[in-house]
């Protein structure tokens, strides 16, 4: 659900990122965060919560309210939603507070 | 430890003007934003702004911050740090930063605070289901990252926020079902209103959000209307098929950093909750540490944008320099705030400033 | 009743617009009812004709001689509070400010709105202006019937 034409802003064609969720190949672009470029393809579910393994997708998307943490690259905890997206990210849904290996 | 005479916490609207007018008056200035741009929320707003010429009336937020970044170009005695995560404040006025991975440790001789303000929640049943957003949030996919948050959403709560993302929603193609607002009147500009309801969305007063319905994702809500004791009545639930529900209820000023260094907070709730105690010259409990912008009460970028340019004169005047215009700016600013807060929508913050000042001396 | 729904009573409407023999000129509409610190309007305006003043809280007031209807204050009120009307022999032509897609066009049949929102008629799209100092607020030149004068507001695309 990308935006294309907008009264006031332009969105011009931006540079397409290849990246993994879940272990499929999924594709976002230049410029997106890992949660901005999730829930362009529709996937809004970004962890489990700890206790009552709840479904949780992110709520403020400027880093001060945690609810969008991720695995990414193999790291927990990663707040998705202000991390920009790289080429070859690895990301996987949270489901638990997160292991440091 | 690196030396500045000013380190400014906040990147926003607030911290560049404070950034402006302390660099103008020959102070070494240094900016540390968290992210990757400057302007704060400013860079989302994509309406025409209020007030006159000097809080940038009639221009759209994101311009108004383009405005305030070039403001501080070529100003050498200005040091911007992007990607900067202030980390830790100290009452000797050490600040310590996170970037890069690196810790570093800086040594000021004033500081500012202008790290804005964070959305309010709301509970109900089942509020934590992906698709319940924040405003802010809202405006940050669709307006930064062209990312439409939903295609059939619901807005809880009409203040300026809630009818301007609504607003803004509407632009991007998105149906807006309803606004819905727990109090009897609507929060907001009537202009605002009236602009929401043209374009056939109806302001539902007195209701509120009962519960979110949804497995892996909100997929309705269940609105019920309220009696004058704010109490849901029986009887009077609804339920709206939605793909987004959107939480405007409100900010709360981001004075985290002050419970570091034990600043004196006072709960406001015409201020929007706990906020640091100030004195005329925006300084807290704690020597030489200053709080200006949302941080210190929630109301709109135009006052914080004024509040800025004052701190910044104020700061001069506490490290013993002057802006080549100090007495005529400061009495500009400090008119133009005061009017911004003449109206009836300036009542609350002047009722909340009453109460943090009580039993101070007016300087 | 504007503080409840957001939509001003016939009175409050009526009390912005100027008499009918006026109106053969076109004149700005100020829908602005609250007390807000806002004067881009006042400031717009080449000719003087919207009185706010010192005290920027005040809502503004035309001042229906000096008005041209030249509509530079309708793109500059952040609001979108102001529209110029004008009746020409049986209709009621308007300038309003306009900020979605699809952007109309010359010659096409949009839907006429009222306040609350409803379709009341149909609105012929006479003019489009859309230049780089309105920012991005079109102002749509629009006629409908002039039994509408006081009911029209905005437009509405035909799906």
């Amino acid at each position: 659900m990308r935006i294309t034409n907008h009264p006031i802003l332009t969105f011009p064609e931006k540079e397409e990122i290849k990246f993994m969720f879940e272990g499929e190949p999924v594709k976002g672009y230049k410029g997106d965060t890992i949660a901005s470029a999730l829930h362009a393809l529709g996937i809004k579910t970004l962890s489990y919560s700890i206790k009552k393994h709840r479904p949780r997708g992110f709520y403020c998307a400027i880093g001060n309210c945690a609810s969008c943490n991720m695995v990414v690259n193999g790291k927990p905890n990663v707040r998705t939603c202000i991390t920009f997206l790289e080429e070859g990210m690895d990301v996987k849904v949270q489901v638990n507070k997160g292991v440091i290996k | 430890m690196i030396n500045k005479d000013l380190i400014i916490i906040g990147g926003g609207p607030s911290g560049l003007c404070a950034a402006k007018t302390a660099a103008e008056a020959g102070i070494d200035v240094m900016v540390i934003e968290r992210s990757n741009q400057l302007g704060g929320q400013l860079i989302k707003q994509t309406h025409k702004f209020f007030g006159s010429k000097s809080q940038y009336a009639k221009t759209r937020g994101y311009d108004i911050a383009g405005i305030l970044i070039k403001d501080l170009e070529s100003k050498s005695n200005l040091e911007i740090m992007k990607n900067a995560t202030v980390v830790g404040l100290y009452p000797d006025l050490v600040v310590t930063v996170l970037f890069e991975g690196n810790y570093i440790k800086y040594q000021a001789k004033s500081i500012i605070v202008a790290t804005g303000a964070s959305e309010k929640f709301l509970a109900f049943e089942n509020n934590d289901l992906p698709g319940i957003y924040g405003a802010g949030a809202v405006q940050t996919l669709m307006n930064l990252y062209g990312v439409l948050p939903g295609q059939e959403i619901i807005m809880v709560g009409s203040g300026n926020i809630g009818l301007i993302v609504s607003y803004q929603l509407l632009q991007a193609g998105v149906n807006v079902k309803a606004i819905v607002e727990a109090a009897p009147t609507i929060g907001g500009y009537k202009v605002h209103a009236s602009k929401i309801r043209r374009l056939g969305v109806p302001i539902l007063t007195k209701t509120t959000v009962q519960r979110a319905i949804g497995t892996t994702q909100i997929e309705a809500v269940e609105l019920v209307s309220l009696d004058e004791k704010w109490k849901p009545i029986a009887g009077t639930e609804s339920i709206f098929k939605i793909d987004a529900l959107c939480i405007s209820v409100g900010l709360s000023p981001m004075h985290q950093l002050l419970s570091m260094i034990n600043a004196t907070t006072k709960f406001i709730p015409e201020l929007g909750g706990f906020v640091p105690v100030v004195d005329h010259h925006h300084e807290t409990s704690v020597k030489g540490i200053f709080v200006c912008g949302d941080a210190v009460g929630i109301e709109e970028a135009s006052s914080a944008m004024m509040e800025g340019y004052l701190t910044g004169l104020y700061i001069a005047e506490h490290l013993g320099k002057s802006h080549p215009e100090q007495e005529s700016l400061k009495k500009l600013y400090e008119t133009q705030l005061s009017m911004l807060r003449d109206g009836p929508f300036g009542v609350k913050t002047k009722i909340g400033l009453e109460k943090m000042r009580e039993g101070m001396k007016h300087a | 009743m504007l503080n409840q729904t957001g939509i001003p009573t016939k009175d409050q409407v009526n009390s912005r617009f100027p008499g009918k023999i006026a109106l053969i000129r076109p004149k700005a509409i100020l829908e602005c009812y609250e007390d807000i610190p806002c004067n881009p309007c006042s400031t717009s305006c080449p000719f003087d004709a919207i009185m706010i003043g010192d005290n920027i809280n005040v809502q503004p007031k035309l001042i229906t001689d000096k008005c041209t209807g030249c509509g530079l204050c309708v793109p500059s009120c952040p609001g979108l509070a102001i529209v110029i009307a004008q009746i020409k022999e049986d209709k009621a032509v308007f300038k309003i400010p306009y900020e979605f897609l699809p952007m109309p066009i010359v010659g096409e049949q949009w839907h006429g709105v009222n306040r609350s929102g409803e379709v009341i008629c149909d609105a012929s799209i006479d003019h489009v202006l859309l230049s780089k100092k309105q920012d991005h607020t079109a102002v749509v030149t629009v006629s409908v019937p002039e039994q509408y004068l006081y009911d029209f507001v905005t437009i509405r695309v035909k799906r």
